[in-house]
């Protein structure tokens, strides 16, 4: 069962109300002040990754009930230019845009789980989940 | 034509009015009439009804200004501007309709009747929408000075300490107003330490913490210190998460102790007078 709620991604402004939306699902959920920090840092990361590389995207937000495990999905889409070697981009350091490139492997840290889909040409899918405990 | 319409509402004024603030007042949200007083709402109709009907006597620039008068109004009102223009659109059905029961609109003159209708309100309805957004924009653009005025200002509270405490979201733009103001601080308050104080910044993502790295290191090369203070325990995990080494950066978890570090690198330090109670 999932509950979905979305932000599109257009201007650096709608990172805010898509961390936003983050915050009050998991407040909601009953997830920690550590962990809400761990979510919204993560859609921050994903959204920012959209409007800086992608121009354009979404962001949605799944409330999860599994066979009664509580947990938050963030996914993120865009038709974006997509990436050619997923290895290299999830390793710490690596940034085309002069960044820390610290975003995608520390999104895969700060979640439970962490899945990535994309190929040049046809934009990227990541979803990335935190499980409440 | 044109005298037909006027002439009418000129002489029906009163009955229009009544008509259309019973209608408008149905019409209206909790919006509308949460935030205006009965009276209010009754005076500023009328003011509405004048307006419209003043558009058809008086001049141009005297119609004008009193429509930007009075959009800036229903603005302050908190008037939706759907209202407005739904109340313009009812004026011209009530208007319509009275003219059809005194048998003034008949099946030969009714096309030119509704032409010219459409010339008398179409005008007036794109002068308030117009209104509106100016309004609008005006607002915003002022909000957002003021908001350029609050993002990164710089105090010093002690001879060569500087702090800047930071709250809210930190963008592109807001990041490079910072680093800006902190150089451009460091030189004219001859600092030797800064504090950026960070309790009140909501989320540290990489992009936050690269511009926090890049200030300190900034802060460094013209020849003064940076104290990061207020990292909140839980910013503190995320950081760690994200694998960003702040071993670069002094920090202090409190402003209080990012002080006393400054006052310490400056040689001093806050002692109790001896004897105060
Ligand atoms: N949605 C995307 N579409 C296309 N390329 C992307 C996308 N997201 C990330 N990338 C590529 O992956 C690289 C690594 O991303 P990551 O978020 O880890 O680091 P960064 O954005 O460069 O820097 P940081 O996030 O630390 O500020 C980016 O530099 C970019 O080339
Ligand atoms: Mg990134």
């Amino acid at each position: 069962m999932s509950i979905q709620s979305c932000v599109t991604i257009i201007n650096e402004w709608d990172i805010v109300a898509a961390r936003q939306l983050g915050r009050n699902v998991a407040k909601e959920l009953g997830f920690g002040i550590v962990d809400q920090a761990r979510i919204t840092t993560a859609i921050s990361e994903l959204a920012r990754n959209i409007f800086l590389y992608a121009g354009k995207g979404q962001i949605c937000i799944d409330k999860l009930n599994e066979g009664g495990k509580v947990g938050l999905a963030i996914n993120a889409t865009d038709n974006g230019p997509g990436i050619s070697d997923i290895r290299q981009v999830m390793e710490d350091g690596f940034s085309t845009s002069g960044g820390l490139g610290a975003g995608l492997p520390g999104v895969k840290r700060l979640m439970d789980q962490f899945d990535i889909e994309s190929s040049p040409g046809d934009g990227t899918k990541i979803k990335a989940t935190k499980w409440l405990r | 034509m044109n005298k037909l319409i006027y002439g009418f509402i000129e002489e029906n004024k009163l009955d229009i009015l009544n008509e259309w603030i019973e209608t408008t007042k149905d019409n209206a949200d909790d919006r509308v009439l949460r935030v205006v007083s009965d009276q209010v709402f009754t005076s500023t109709s009328r003011e509405f009804v004048d307006l419209i009907i003043s558009n058809i006597k008086g001049t141009k620039e005297d119609y004008t200004s009193r429509l930007t008068d009075f959009a800036e109004k229903v603005v302050r009102l908190g008037w939706p501007l759907t209202f407005v223009t739904k109340g313009l659109h009812t004026f011209g059905e009530i208007v319509f309709e009275k003219m059809e029961k005194s048998e003034l609109v008949t099946k030969d003159n009714q096309m030119e009747v509704i032409r010219e209708f459409g010339a008398w309100m179409t005008p007036m309805n794109n002068e308030i929408v117009s209104v509106y957004s100016t309004t609008w924009e005006k607002t915003v653009s002022l909000q957002k000075i003021a908001l350029q005025e609050l993002s990164a200002p710089l105090i010093p509270v002690f001879e060569k300490i500087t702090v800047m405490p930071l709250v809210g979201t930190i963008d592109t733009e807001r990041a490079k107003q910072i680093m800006e103001n902190l150089l451009k601080g460091v030189v004219k308050h001859r600092s030797e330490v800064v504090l950026i104080d960070i309790t009140g910044v909501p989320v540290v993502d990489t992009m936050v913490a690269h511009h926090i790295i890049q200030a300190a290191d900034a802060v460094r090369l013209i020849g003064a210190k940076c104290i990061i203070c207020g990292i909140r325990p839980e910013i503190a995990q995320t950081i760690v998460s994200l694998g960003i080494d702040l071993n670069q950066l002094t920090t202090q978890n409190s402003l209080q102790k990012g002080i006393e570090t400054a006052l310490e690198l400056t040689d001093r330090k806050i002692i109790v007078m001896e004897g105060a109670k």
